[in-house]
């Protein structure tokens, strides 16, 4: 049963694999972006910053779960011209705006943690405030966050499943239970947890030696 | 008086919500001088330098430099930092990149100044300040006193008109003052204009041209260092040396 299942089971895991790497890439862009918003403190800012605390706010607030439903059937139920349609696009979606609320508040607690003695000396040697946070605030930042920004990646990868909700034809998780379904065998399940440890197990590994180097707690 | 002076602070006044910081500071520094500023903690000297930065915004009065206001909304912040020079009580050196890259990082992003070229110039400021050799160490592996030595290099890089000195050996262990001293000696025998808040009173009675007491936000007392620091006139400025000298700071 398994040697039936896998290949069919492996198949369709390839497939989250790519839908976990485009989303991550939107989270990463994404979560930067609101993070930096956050971060500012220009009074004329004020407004954008009220609409990116809304934003992790409400995305941050609803269970994933619900989200994937509400923009995967909530969007196509409109009936709007111009907006996607696809069970893909809007799953893919719904997760980068729910993973994209939690990786900005990460992004910020690195931005936060940079000492303001190292904006102040880049603002003395006479680098612009856009200069400062390209070399000097955020290389520093981003590598604080590392480990929780890679914790944030395996939870993800994980997370692809919740668009086979949405009728994804080809999603792991959703062949394997089609499999399963079909004869009562829960062989294919296994399979597909076993495709998500050989990703995950190894991103995990990945975290432990960079908390090391930050002199983080894992081992 | 010849030529403008380099630096000119005229009536600062600078608070922090309720606490008023400076209370309309006075002061000067004319070219190839340097002014030191003493006074308690707490008396206003780090915020009147961040002020002359432009780190922080003044309240009231005007700050000039080569006799132009720079305190003006208008003017163009960065550009006036590249002018200046200053260098932090705790170094603030960038601990994600080496020796040479902290130096020479304002020289080519702040000052256009081809790689090479800002290369080549941090390794000769380097070497001349005794840190030849470690271009490629990280702020870390270096001691307290090499760590303050690449912030003045850093500071100086970019050829600034003045240079800042915010209790630039305050941090730092006793036996490691004498080296960052050295090199602000250096500094001066060499011609740059500077303007030292500092705890150390025998380096200002030998490094500046005047003394400037700064307390309460006001300078109470000013003068060359001889008369400020060995027969003050005010009240204020003898117990804040007497202070010192029971502190074996003196």
């Amino acid at each position: 049963m398994f040697k039936q299942s896998f290949p069919d089971v492996l198949e369709a895991f390839w497939f989250d694999v790519r839908m976990f790497v485009v989303v991550e890439v939107v989270v990463l862009v994404l979560g930067l972006a609101v993070a930096l918003v956050r971060t500012t403190t220009a009074p004329a800012l004020f407004p954008v910053r009220l609409l990116a605390l809304g934003y992790v706010d409400v995305f941050r607030g609803i269970p994933t779960l619900l989200l994937v439903y509400l923009i995967g059937f909530g969007i196509p139920a409109l009936e709007l011209s111009g907006l996607p349609t696809s069970a893909v696009v809007l799953g893919g979606a719904a997760l980068a705006l729910s993973y994209g609320a939690y990786v900005s508040e990460v992004y910020r607690a690195g931005i936060v943690s940079v000492h303001r003695g190292q904006r102040d000396a880049a603002r003395a040697i006479g680098l612009t405030e856009g200069q400062a946070l390209r070399h000097v605030i955020l290389p520093q930042a981003v590598r604080r966050v590392g480990p929780p920004l890679l914790n944030d990646f395996i939870s993800l990868q994980k997370d692809i499943v919740l668009i086979s909700v949405l009728g994804v034809a080809g999603e792991a998780f959703r062949v394997a239970q089609i499999d399963a379904a079909s004869d009562f065998n829960y062989t294919p399940l296994i399979a597909a947890a076993i495709c998500f440890l050989a990703i995950t197990i190894p991103l995990a590994r990945i975290v432990d030696r960079l908390s090391v180097g930050t002199g983080g707690v894992a081992r | 008086m010849s030529a403008a002076p380099v630096l000119r602070v005229s009536g600062v006044t600078k608070a922090f919500g309720e606490r008023e910081v400076l209370r309309g500071v006075d002061l000067e520094v004319p070219e190839h001088r340097a002014v030191a500023v003493i006074g308690a903690s707490g008396s206003g000297k780090s915020t009147l330098l961040r002020c002359a930065d432009l780190l922080e915004e003044i309240d009231d009065g005007d700050i000039f430099l080569d006799g132009e206001v720079i305190t003006d909304p208008m003017v163009d912040t960065v550009a006036v930092r590249r002018r200046l020079g200053l260098v932090f009580q705790a170094y603030n050196l960038f601990p994600h990149m080496n020796v040479i890259d902290n130096v020479m990082l304002g020289s080519v992003r702040a000052h256009g100044i081809e790689r090479d070229e800002a290369e080549r110039r941090a390794r000769e400021l380097l070497g001349r300040f005794g840190l030849e050799g470690r271009e490629r160490d990280r702020p870390d592996d270096l001691s307290g006193g090499q760590q303050q030595r690449v912030a003045i290099v850093r500071a100086i890089a970019g050829s600034p008109r003045a240079l800042l000195l915010d209790e630039i050996t305050s941090a730092l262990d006793p036996e490691l003052v004498g080296e960052v001293l050295e090199a602000v000696r250096e500094l001066k025998q060499e011609g740059m204009t500077m303007l030292i808040v500092t705890h150390e009173m025998s380096f200002a009675r030998e490094v500046a041209d005047e003394v400037c007491f700064l307390h309460d936000g006001r300078i109470l007392e000013r003068g060359p260092p001889a008369k400020v620091l060995e027969s003050p006139e005010r009240p204020e400025t003898q117990q804040f040396l007497r202070r010192l000298l029971t502190a074996g700071r003196l």
